[in-house]
C-alpha cells in the first residue's frame, strides 16, 4: 500500500538553520534506510506559492504567503506500508524527531494487485 | 482504544521494530534463535501492557529495554548454571555493561551493523535456500509464520518447522554473528541477494486471485533490498538488484489484461508503468554504475536492460542495439541458455530476424531448453518474419504443445494458423 503523508507545520519567518537542515536530512536518510520512503519533497515558503480555485465557474488566484493559516504544507512523502497502522507508526517516528506539526496520511489509489499467470518469461 | 485496534497498532510497530530489535539482541546473546525468543517475550509484554497504558512514543526503545532485561536474566541464569568463575566474571561485566548503556544510543550506534549481521546470518550457506528465505522473511521482514506460509502456498507447520530447524542448524554449526570480510563477503553477499530476488520473483509470479500476501512479497523484497543498499552503499550489485526490482515492479499494473491474461512487455500500455518506481530504479542503476564503471555485475546488467525499456516511451523507440550490448556482457558474465535466447530476441529486433535465427539455431541442441516452449516460439517468430511460413508453422505448433498455459497455447496456435497464407496474426 502507498500513503501520501502531507506534512503541515507553522510557517517560519526565517529560513531553516544549518542544524535544522541537517536534522531533516538525517530524518530523510533514516526513512531511506528503513526502505519504506518512496519519495520525499520539501516546500519553499508559501510566499513563493499560490492558491488557484475554481468556484461557481469563476477562477481566483491568491498569491502566498498564506498567513491566515496557522500551519502550511511543509512537505510531502510517499510511504510504502503494509497497513494504515504502519504508516501511522512511520509518521509518528518522523514527527517525534521533526517537532510540532501534523502529518495527514492519505492512502493512495492503486489499480488492483494485478498479477499474472505464470509465464516463464516475465514481461 | 479497542483491543483489536491496539493489536493492529502493535502488529504495525512489530513489523517495523522487530528486525532492529532481534539484530541488537543477537549481538548481545550471539544466537539468533535466543534473540528472537527474547524479542517475542518483549512483544508479549507489550501486548499485555500497551492496550491499557497506550503505545509509547518510542515503542522501539520500550521493546529494547524490556528485551534487554530478559537478556540480562538469561545471562545471569547461564552464569549460575555453568558455575565457572571466569564465566561469572564475564557475565557480571556484561550485565554491568547492559545496565550502564544509554539504551537509545545503543539502538542507534550499532543498528546498521547488527542488521547486516542478521541478514548475513539468516542467509548463511549452511541453510537450504528455502530455510534462508523463511528465516529472512521472519527475522528481517517481520512476517509471522502464517504470513510466510500463505505467501508461499505452503502449510504453516511446514514453515514453522523449517524455521526451527534453521535456527538449530545455525546454533549447532556455531555460525558466528558477523558480517563476512574481504573475499568471503562477495560470495556471501551473492547468497543474500539471491534470497532477496527469490522472494521478489515469488511475488512477481503470483496470479490474480492469489492471496494478497503473495504479490506483497515484491514489496517485502524491495524493502529488504533498499535497506541493504543503505547498509552496503559501496556494493554495486546491491544497487543493481534494487534497480532491477524497482523497474520490474514498475510494470505491475500493465502486465495483466482486463480478463487476467498476461500482456507481453512490448504490448503493455506504458502509461500504466509506475514512473516513481522507474525513477527510483534508474537512480539505483546510476549508483551501481558510479561504483563499478562499465564493469556492471549480472543484476546491474539485467537492470540496465530493463532500464532501456523503461526509458522508451513506446515500444518502437526501444534502443535495441544498446540492449544487445548489455546482453553480450551478461552472456559473458553469467552465461545461460535462457540469457542466450533473450539475447537472440534482442539481436533480431536490432539487426533483423536472420541474425536472430542464426543465434537461436545454435541453441536448439541445448538440453536445458528441451521442453521450453519459448525456444520454438521465438524460432517460429523469426522464420515467420523471414517468410519461411511452413517452417514457422511447425515451430508454433511445437511451442503450443510444450506450454502448460491455456492462453499462451491459444496465442501460439493462432500464430500457427496465420502462417497459412502468410497473413499477419491478430495482435493479442
Amino acid at each position: 500500500m502507498r500513503f501520501l503523508s502531507i506534512y503541515k507545520t507553522a510557517e517560519r519567518s526565517v529560513p531553516p538553520s544549518q542544524e535544522e537542515m541537517a536534522k531533516m536530512g538525517k530524518l530523510v536518510e533514516e526513512g531511506m534506510k528503513a526502505g519504506f520512503l518512496l519519495a520525499v519533497e520539501g516546500c519553499l515558503p508559501s510566499a513563493l506559492g499560490a492558491r488557484v480555485r475554481l468556484s461557481n465557474g469563476k477562477l481566483t488566484v491568491t498569491d502566498g504567503p498564506f498567513t491566515e493559516s496557522k500551519e502550511v504544507v511543509g512537505g510531502l512523502a510517499i510511504l510504502q506500508a503494509n497497513s494504515k497502522e504502519e504508516a501511522i507508526e512511520m509518521a509518528k517516528q518522523f514527527l517525534v524527531q521533526a517537532g510540532d506539526g501534523e502529518c495527514e496520511l492519505r492512502q493512495l489509489f492503486e489499480a488492483g494487485q494485478n498479477t499474472q499467470a505464470s509465464m516463464t518469461a516475465n514481461p | 482504544m479497542t483491543a483489536t485496534d491496539a493489536h493492529r497498532e502493535i502488529d504495525a510497530v512489530w513489523r517495523i521494530e522487530s528486525p532492529r530489535l532481534i539484530a541488537s539482541l543477537a549481538r548481545i546473546v550471539r544466537d539468533v534463535g535466543v534473540a528472537e525468543d527474547l524479542a517475542q517475550d518483549a512483544l508479549v509484554a507489550a501486548l499485555e501492557q500497551w492496550p491499557q497504558a497506550g503505545i509509547p512514543d518510542k515503542p522501539g526503545a520500550w521493546l529494547m529495554a524490556t528485551a534487554k532485561h530478559g537478556a540480562i536474566d538469561l545471562l545471569r541464569r547461564r552464569a549460575l548454571l555453568e558455575r565457572k568463575h571466569e564465566e561469572l566474571g564475564r557475565e557480571v561485566e556484561a550485565q554491568q555493561e547492559l545496565a550502564a548503556q544509554d539504551l537509545d544510543a545503543a539502538i542507534d550506534d550499532n543498528i546498521g551493523d547488527d542488521l547486516l549481521r542478521l541478514m548475513f546470518t539468516a542467509c548463511h550457506p549452511a541453510l537450504s535456500t528455502e530455510a534462508r528465505v523463511a528465516l529472512t522473511l521472519r527475522l528481517l521482514g517481520g512476517l509471522t509464520t502464517q504470513e510466510i506460509a500463505r505467501a508461499f502456498l505452503v502449510a504453516e507447520p511446514t514453515i514453522a518447522q523449517r524455521i526451527v530447524r534453521a535456527k538449530r542448524t545455525l546454533a549447532e554449526a556455531h555460525v558466528p554473528f558477523e558480517v563476512p570480510r574481504g573475499a568471503e563477503l562477495a560470495a556471501r553477499l551473492s547468497s543474500v541477494l539471491e534470497v532477496v530476488y527469490l522472494i521478489f520473483n515469488e511475488g512477481y509470479t503470483a496470479t490474480a486471485g492469489d492471496d494478497w500476501m503473495r504479490p506483497a512479497l515484491c514489496e517485502d523484497a524491495l524493502r529488504l533490498g533498499r535497506i541493504l543498499a543503505e547498509l552496503l552503499p559501496t556494493e554495486g550489485e546491491v544497487h543493481g538488484l534494487v534497480a532491477l526490482m524497482e523497474i520490474q515492479a514498475s510494470r505491475s499494473r500493465a502486465r495483466v489484461g482486463p480478463s487476467g491474461e498476461p500482456v507481453l512487455l512490448l504490448d503493455q500500455n506504458r502509461a500504466h508503468w509506475d514512473q516513481l518506481l522507474i525513477r527510483r530504479g534508474l537512480a539505483a542503476l546510476e549508483r551501481a554504475r558510479r561504483l563499478t564503471g562499465d564493469a556492471l555485475g549480472p543484476y546491474a546488467l539485467q537492470a540496465a536492460i530493463a532500464a532501456c525499456h523503461a526509458r522508451a516511451c513506446t515500444a518502437a523507440e526501444t534502443d535495441w542495439a544498446r540492449i544487445v550490448a548489455f546482453y553480450d556482457a551478461l552472456v559473458r558474465l553469467s552465461p545461460s541458455p535462457i540469457v542466450e535466447l533473450n539475447r537472440a530476441v534482442a539481436v533480431a529486433m536490432a539487426f533483423g530476424p536472420a541474425a536472430g535465427l542464426e543465434l537461436v539455431d545454435g541453441l536448439t541442441a541445448e538440453p536445458s531448453l528441451r521442453g521450453y516452449h519459448l525456444l520454438p516460439s521465438v524460432r517460429g517468430d523469426f522464420l515467420f518474419k523471414l517468410g519461411r511460413f511452413s517452417e514457422a508453422q511447425a515451430e508454433f505448433r511445437r511451442a503450443a504443445s510444450l506450454t502448460h498455459n491455456a492462453r499462451e497455447r491459444e496465442l501460439l496456435l493462432s500464430r500457427a494458423r496465420a502462417c497459412v497464407g502468410g497473413s499477419t496474426p491478430p495482435q493479442p
